[in-house]
């Protein structure tokens, strides 16, 4: 269940919204905060806020990329697949964070640090490959770079 | 060059607000508010020639003018900054070195369209570009530029920020009013078209961020100049283009319309990488039809480019070196469109994977002959969708028929790829 102070917080949004579920995608987003990814527990709470049933909540969950609907690793890596990445190196970028974290494409190491996701462009389309870590967007990502990304959020944690 | 979005960009960050103002920032607002009528504003983006810049080109100030003049009620403008299309970070780049030209040109269209409430549509990952507009509208407010009763006009506006949570479809018009009512995010049918019933079922205006950051500009120094900074005489007015790629300049740079293909990559895109060689490009995002070196003379403008067969689009031209396998590209970008489908028409939802299986197979050396003829269906069927997204997804896959049918072939006799 989430806390009072947060629950006091998303009704305060809910109420500045022109219909409840117009906050739909903010009211998701903190809950995932507070989660880590949303939960069935979730669904129903944001059903209550926004004046919803628990599947029309569900219908905006499962549509948007950035609200995970199964457990991800305390930082997700989303790794820009789109053409001008590809063109410059995508291939060789997914293959080595596969490599050096031990998963495919949709998998969270075991010590539940990092989920490894190809994703949609990142609209750094000058700059790639790219990849977004949480809010942060990472350009002309080489296999080093890459590392020192993944050093530099392991110790962020 | 005169540039007109980039006139006030400051090497690495922002322009200030009283920068931007210094330099005739709002001067533009001050002027409508105090000498123009609403229609005199929609007039002069009518003459202007100013063209969508979000990737369908339509004439701006017709668009304004549909909406219902004596409706009672609201209406509303949104500013679509859903910028997903692969290949185009050209409102990012406008954004994060200047958000007051857009908080400007939305006060003018709202002025001009009569719209009391006006939203910002932000897609994922523009956390940036967001958190600039943010201090942006709170300055235009604290200096009475927006909010109420702007500068003792009488007209009041409010604009609303809403961050998407990613997904490329929210970037149809249609759609991302659904997106923006917080109801899943498939597109709408039209008619009605949103100038009629839009947002909550009102009229509404969607515009572009660049769209919109030109309106200023356009009332400023009138319509004619910005009709004439484009190098065709029937092109109008410069534009934001985000090279990516195998060229050596990948950043956003505004040019004229109507510099041809060729100008733009061999001037200010620097020519190819060191060692490579062009192959071809895609002209305006990923949904648009590729161009080859015999290309090199279409002025990039959107009448021009479209009778040359592809789109001028987003202005997101994607370079391919000769290295670069169009098989593999083609497949990368139908990938892209068969994941973003939102599932609600069938030929959409079943044919994209469709053609992203054949190309799969073709790529991975188990192509048949006869796959050319049904990618080749697929081209004309799925122009029969419910939105312009499968059709977006054919343009890549129709250039690639039309171009490069022999390195299709060659896949398919060699039984495996001949780039790898």
């Amino acid at each position: 269940m989430i806390p009072e102070e947060l629950k006091k917080e998303l009704h305060a949004r809910v109420a500045t919204a022109i219909t409840p579920r117009e906050a739909a995608v903010d009211v998701m987003k903190e809950l995932q905060r507070h989660y880590g990814w949303l939960t069935d527990e979730a669904v129903h709470e944001a059903a209550e806020l926004l004046a919803l049933s628990p599947l029309q909540v569900e219908e905006l969950a499962t549509f948007y990329e950035m609200i995970y609907r199964r457990p991800v690793g305390k930082r997700v890596l989303h790794v820009c697949d789109s053409i001008s990445c590809w063109a410059v190196g995508y291939e060789t970028l997914m293959a080595h964070l596969g490599k050096r974290l031990g998963v495919e494409p949709g998998g969270t190491t075991a010590d539940g640090m990092f989920t490894l996701l190809p994703c949609a462009c990142l609209g750094l389309c000058g700059d790639g490959p790219a990849m977004m870590v949480g809010e942060t967007l990472y350009g002309k990502v080489t296999p080093e770079i890459a590392d020192e990304i993944l050093a530099k959020e392991r110790q962020g944690l | 060059m005169e540039q007109v979005l980039f006139r006030h960009n400051k090497p690495g960050r922002p322009v200030t607000f009283a920068e931007y103002c210094a330099e005739g920032g709002f001067a533009a607002l001050h002027k409508a508010l105090k000498e123009l009528s609403p229609d005199d504003v929609q007039r002069a983006v009518i003459d202007s020639g100013l063209r969508g810049r979000g990737g369908a080109g339509f004439p701006t100030g017709k668009k304004w003018s549909f909406v219902p003049r004596d409706l009672p009620g609201p209406r509303y403008l949104i500013c679509n900054c859903d910028e997903m299309e692969p290949g185009t970070y050209k409102d990012r780049a406008l954004l994060e070195a200047n958000p007051y030209s857009l908080v400007e040109g939305m006060v003018l269209a709202g002025y001009a369209i009569g719209v009391s409430h006006a939203f910002i549509f932000i897609r994922r990952g523009y956390e940036l570009p967001a958190a600039n507009l943010r201090h942006a509208i709170a300055e235009a407010k604290e200096a009475g530029l927006l909010g109420r009763n702007i500068l003792g006009s009488g007209f009041s506006m409010e604009i609303d920020i809403h961050l998407s949570a990613g997904r490329y479809i929210c970037g149809e018009e249609t759609a991302l009013m659904n997106a923006l009512e917080g109801v899943r995010a498939n597109p709408r049918a039209k008619p009605p078209f949103p100038a009629v019933k839009g947002l909550w079922g009102r009229p509404t205006v969607v515009n572009n961020v660049e769209t919109l950051a030109n309106v200023p500009y356009i009332v400023a120094n009138g319509a004619t100049r910005f009709k004439g900074l484009a190098t065709t005489p029937e092109g109008s007015g410069m534009k934001l283009f985000c090279p990516s790629g195998h060229v050596r300049n990948t950043v956003c740079m505004e040019l004229p319309l109507g510099m041809t293909l060729g100008e733009i990559i061999d001037g200010p895109c620097g020519g190819m990488l060191p060692g490579k060689k062009f192959k071809a490009c895609i002209p305006g995002g990923a949904s648009t039809p590729y161009f080859t070196a015999d290309h090199f003379n279409v002025p990039m403008d959107f009448d021009a480019v479209a009778k040359a067969g592809s789109r001028l689009g987003t202005g997101g031209i994607v370079v391919f070196d000769e290295q670069t396998c169009m098989v593999g590209a083609t497949l990368n970008l139908t990938q892209f469109f068969a994941r973003e489908s939102c599932g609600w028409c069938t030929p959409c939802r079943e044919g994209l994977p469709y053609v992203r299986e054949i190309l799969t197979r073709i790529e991975a050396g188990g192509g048949e002959p006869e796959d050319i003829e049904i990618l080749r269906e697929h081209v004309h069927y799925l122009n029969y969708t419910f939105c312009a997204l499968a059709p977006g997804a054919m343009g890549p896959v129709e250039g690639l028929l039309q171009l490069f049918e022999d390195e299709i072939r060659e896949h398919i006799t060699k039984r495996r790829c001949p780039f790898r």
